[in-house]
């Protein structure tokens, strides 16, 4: 009698996905699929230099190009008050450069023209005479007595430091070093990385004078939140103003920030009374928009001989370029940098942590990670594989015996975090299992002996997700809840809004499987809309791993709404009294009599045409989700690798991930995340090598040159499961979509520096390019990355 | 070919040159004027409105772009559309007849060798290419056929799945003893 969940694609189903339909055809409708009548076209002039006065910027050739409607300058934007924005991050951002630019690809100006190709050449047509000033490229320049004041700008910034902050125990963690037998240390860069999803960044922005209304169709990750900014930047009011993010090329914490590209072609359209269509070329989506990392990091670990941790320090020096735009909503500076460590059982720690502006594009985006988790465990990992080293103690072993206990949840981490749950050493012994560990490091000695060079690394992580509680997490004010609203039609089909936004996480298909888990309704009956402001219940985005842990959530709660009023009606149908009613997947039914029941499309029927007396009509509500805390999923990634002492060159032999996400809704597609992640943690550890010169020039600024990892190079990956409820989500879920690009970098990193242990040498920073594997192989000395990029001559 | 419209203007607006190309996309011949600056990719999204085929890198690197040129992938932002005249062209849209799924398409589905389907068009245009060649191939041949298509998302270890799967419907379809140009005509 009863329903089968997997068959009605609920909960655990692994449901092919429904948005696949269009983007199989071809018909998907990203944002530079979209014309408009009358729409122009918008392309930004940018700066060639890193740091430089504005002399002065001649655009009357760019005007008399046929076909040009508008150039835009910094001091156009300036008299509308406009030449600066505000950040997420409480600081400001130049529009348009007005005084300096501060960093090579700085947007200067902006030409809307009848098409692309005239408004490039136009962009060429600007003459900008500037005044070079000498260029930082890192933290050591930025912090060098006599450094030129980037923000000059600021009427107090005297240098060029954002922050100084710190958070945890300092004198108890000097404390337990006092006491400590073993000292480790650790010091490493990890190196700026671009999102870099395959769409760009772009947007239409259409003002209609005749009703006031701004619609905007763009690559956003948030739209509700870019409403909220547009009103406040534009000065706008808020129901007048649409936001739409259409089918998204990808995300990865790139399409989080606002762009000045979006500020202008709003103000162009404005202007113009027309569409104003601005699409990013690759280069200009590397060089300028959202970087993710880029932070020094140095510690030490104290340990008793027998290997258990007793303190841990840290410290980072960030570059955050020249706007701190973090996209990231904690009140916390460096964002969860202090999750480090949280899976270890450690009585105290302390961070300090500074940042910096550099004439850089501004950084601090969360790339595919928790603000600043992904640093965070890459340090964690390989802090506790140098321990593992000094203490001459198997790396396994090591993080088992120091590992949070299943019986010791909820725990506070020694930086205050409150994790939920997890199985840690099950998952460590089941991927030490599947890779064979006992039996590589048989092979490893062997090996060892014809002149091979094998190495296994492991890196075991924990990691908030789900920004976030309310009193911790907010943008601009806006606390991190989020929302799902859920119409049930008189046919029991129904639609489902959120104020998520899916970019190929697969929304339209999940959200779908939980309505279907919680109410019954197949969830082919369902159809999943998100990213239009005017249409979806006000919610924070989608970044951070943040969708199901929040909006999941919302969407259980939601329908949990639905059916509370169902259950009444239900009552009504069966003239019993609500108490005497019970559910099954699907179907109430009279506790004395099950046979009697009502299915939930005939209490949705009747919801419309016999509803009880008294009660209102339909069967459509809305939730608002705030978390009660983030979720702690759980990874353990083992890497084994082989390194060519000739060459460098190191190709990975296995890649085992074990993942605790909690309850999964869709196996198919947690897989999938999992698999994404790791090939960006493969990217990252491998080829993703984008840096600066002396002159402050990007270095990678093109897919040529930033090598990110096709088909060939991607190693394949064996995948299980383990599955710890998480016990404040409604179904129990973790966040996953990042979990294998934050833990993943370590594994392999670890997996080669195991192969080179016998050279001493400590740290590679990333990427392990063949040639800084070469060099530390027979130079025997770590090799650092961090910029100028260096050259021999 | 009639228009309803069309808005004459009444002198030249600047001296950009023109070139008549005519060629056939997806079975249907198309002839139009063209900027002899104007890429491929441009004239099959704007001027076509087939906007199945993206643009993601401008390099030749990601191959989001990827269309069939004489049955050949090609990446059609750096191929300037006069060279098409003469050519034929398959997009993504002429992949199957309408109401139809060519079996890549299904085995990208199946096998979840997608999420934000960006470069799935590309991806798919190039394993077509790859199985009319090659009916049976290797994971590594599948790796080494697909490595000009980048994608971000999925790692591509289902996309490789994605192709097997195809590979084995198209196999089962295709006639007996002639399984070496076992593709049909798209339109």
């Amino acid at each position: 009698m009863s329903i089968d969940e997997i068959k009605i694609g609920g909960l655990g189903a692994s449901r092919r996905r429904v948005e696949d339909n269009r983007f199989i055809r071809g018909a998907g409708n990203y944002v530079d699929d979209i014309t408009l009548p009358g729409m122009l076209h918008m392309e930004i002039l940018r700066s060639p230099l890193a740091h430089a006065r504005i002399k002065s910027i001649d655009v009357s050739a760019a005007w008399a190009v046929p076909g040009v409607r508008l150039v835009l300058t910094g001091e156009m934007m300036a008299s509308r008050n406009l030449a600066w924005m505000p950040t997420l991050s409480y600081d400001t951002q130049a529009v348009l450069a007005t005084d300096k630019v501060r960093f090579q690809g700085q947007e200067v100006a902006c030409v809307v023209a009848d098409d692309p190709y005239i408004a490039k050449d136009a962009c060429e047509a600007i003459v900008v005479d500037y005044e070079p000033l000498p260029p930082i490229v890192n933290p050591t320049q930025a912090m060098a007595s006599g450094a030129p004041v980037i923000r000059d700008d600021k009427v107090n910034q005297q240098d060029n430091v954002v922050f100084d902050w710190d958070v945890g125990d300092k004198d108890g963690t000097d404390r337990a070093f006092a006491e400590a037998d073993v000292v480790s240390e650790i010091e490493l860069h990890y190196p700026r990385s671009h999102p870099s999803p395959i769409e760009t960044c772009g947007s239409i922005a259409d003002f209609d004078r005749s009703t006031s209304k701004l619609t905007v169709y763009m690559t956003t990750q948030a739209p509700h939140i870019i409403r909220a900014a547009v009103a406040i930047v534009a000065e706008l009011p808020e129901h007048m103003i649409r936001i739409v993010s259409p089918d998204l090329g990808g995300g990865f914490g790139n399409k989080v920030p606002v762009y000045p590209g979006y500020v202008a072609s709003i103000l162009a359209s404005i202007l113009l009374e027309r569409p104003v269509k601005w699409i990013e070329d690759k280069s200009g989506n590397l060089i300028s928009t959202g970087f993710g990392r880029d932070v020094y990091l140095r510690g030490q670990m104290a340990m008793r001989q027998d290997g258990r941790i007793l303190g841990v320090r840290m410290h980072t020096d960030s570059d955050h370029g020249a706007f701190f735009s973090d996209a990231q909503p904690s009140k916390f500076k460096i964002g969860l940098m202090h999750s480090a460590f949280a899976c270890y059982d450690i009585p105290t720690a302390h961070l300090t942590s500074r940042g910096y502006y550099t004439n850089k594009a501004p950084g601090g985006v969360a790339y595919r990670c928790s603000f600043r988790v992904t640093e965070a465990m890459f340090f964690q990992e390989r802090m506790v594989q140098a321990a593992a080293d000094d203490l001459g103690m198997d790396q396994a072993e090591f993080r088992r015996m120091n590992f949070v206990q299943d019986d010791d949840f909820p725990h506070r981490t020694a930086f205050g975090f409150l994790t939920d749950s997890g199985q840690y050493a099950k998952c460590l012994d089941i991927g030490l299992k599947a890779v064979g560990y006992d039996d590589f490091l048989k092979q490893k000695e062997e090996a060892k002996k014809r002149g091979r060079l094998l190495g296994i690394g492991i890196s075991t992580m924990t990691e908030p997700l789900g920004a976030g509680n309310s009193r911790e997490y907010d943008i601009l004010g806006i606390k991190m809840f989020d929302s799902a609203e859920l119409r049930v039609h008189m046919t029991g089909k129904a639609i489902l809004r959120t104020g998520a936004k899916t970019q190929g996480q697969g929304h339209e298909t999940t959200w779908a499987q939980i309505v279907a888990h919680e109410l019954g309704i197949p969830a082919e009956d369902i159809v999943v809309e998100e990213g239009d402001t005017d249409t979806a219940p006000f919610g924070m985005g989608t970044y951070a791993s943040r969708s199901t842990p929040v909006a999941g959530a919302a969407v259980a709660m939601v329908s949990r709404k639905i059916r509370a009023k169902a259950r009444k009606i239900a009552a009504h149908l069966l003239e019993v009294s609500e108490e005497d009613v019970d559910w099954e997947l699907g179907r109430f039914f009279v506790r004395s009599a099950p046979d009697l029941g009502v299915t939930i499309q005939e209490c949705a029927n009747a919801a419309y045409s016999n509803m009880p007396d008294g009660m209102e009509p339909g069967l459509e509500n809305n939730a608002y989700y705030d978390p009660p805390n983030l979720t702690w999923p759980f990874a353990c990634y083992i890497a084994t690798v082989e390194v060519d002492p000739l060459t460098g060159v190191w190709d990975v032999l296995n890649m085992v991930a074990v993942d605790d996400c909690g309850v999964r809704i869709n196996p198919m597609i947690v897989e999938g995340q999992i698999m994404g992640g790791l090939t960006e943690a493969y990217a990252m550890a491998s080829m993703q090598f984008i840096t600066f010169d002396n002159e402050g020039n990007c270095i990678g600024s093109n897919y040529m040159d930033y090598l990110l990892p096709t088909a060939w190079e991607t190693p394949g990956f064996e995948l299980h499961e383990v599955v710890t409820p998480c016990p404040h989500h409604p179904i129990g879920a973790k966040g996953i979509g990042e979990c294998a690009t934050v833990g993943g970098p370590a594994a392999f990193v670890n997996a080669v520096m195991d192969a080179l242990k016998d050279t001493g040498v400590r740290n590679i920073d990333m990427p392990l390019l063949p040639d800084r594997v070469h060099e530390a192989l027979t130079e025997q000395h770590d090799v650092s990355g961090a910029p100028p990029l260096r050259t021999d001559s | 070919m009639t228009s309803l419209f069309a808005e004459v203007t009444s002198a030249p607006s600047n001296d950009v040159p023109v070139r008549r190309v005519s060629l056939r996309i997806n079975g249907e011949s198309r002839t139009v004027d063209v900027e002899p600056r104007l890429l491929l990719a441009h004239l099959i999204r704007q001027g076509f409105k087939l906007t199945g085929t993206h643009t993601g890198c401008d390099t030749t690197n990601c191959g989001a772009c990827t269309v069939l040129f004489d049955g050949s992938p090609v990446k059609s932002c750096t191929m300037l559309a006069v060279q098409a005249d003469g050519h034929e062209v398959i997009t993504v849209e002429g992949l199957a007849a309408p109401n139809e799924l060519h079996a890549v398409q299904e085995g990208f589905k199946e096998e979840h060798g997608l999420q934000c389907g960006f470069c799935t068009p590309g991806m798919m245009l190039s394993a077509t290419a790859l199985l009319d060649e090659n009916p049976d191939p290797t994971e590594d041949e599948i790796r080494w056929a697909l490595s000009g298509n980048l994608c971000r998302c999925t790692g591509y270890q289902n996309i490789v799945k994605a192709v097997l799967w195809a590979a084995e419907k198209l196999r089962a379809q295709a006639p007996p003893n002639d399984a070496d140009s076992a593709e049909g005509e798209a339109s």
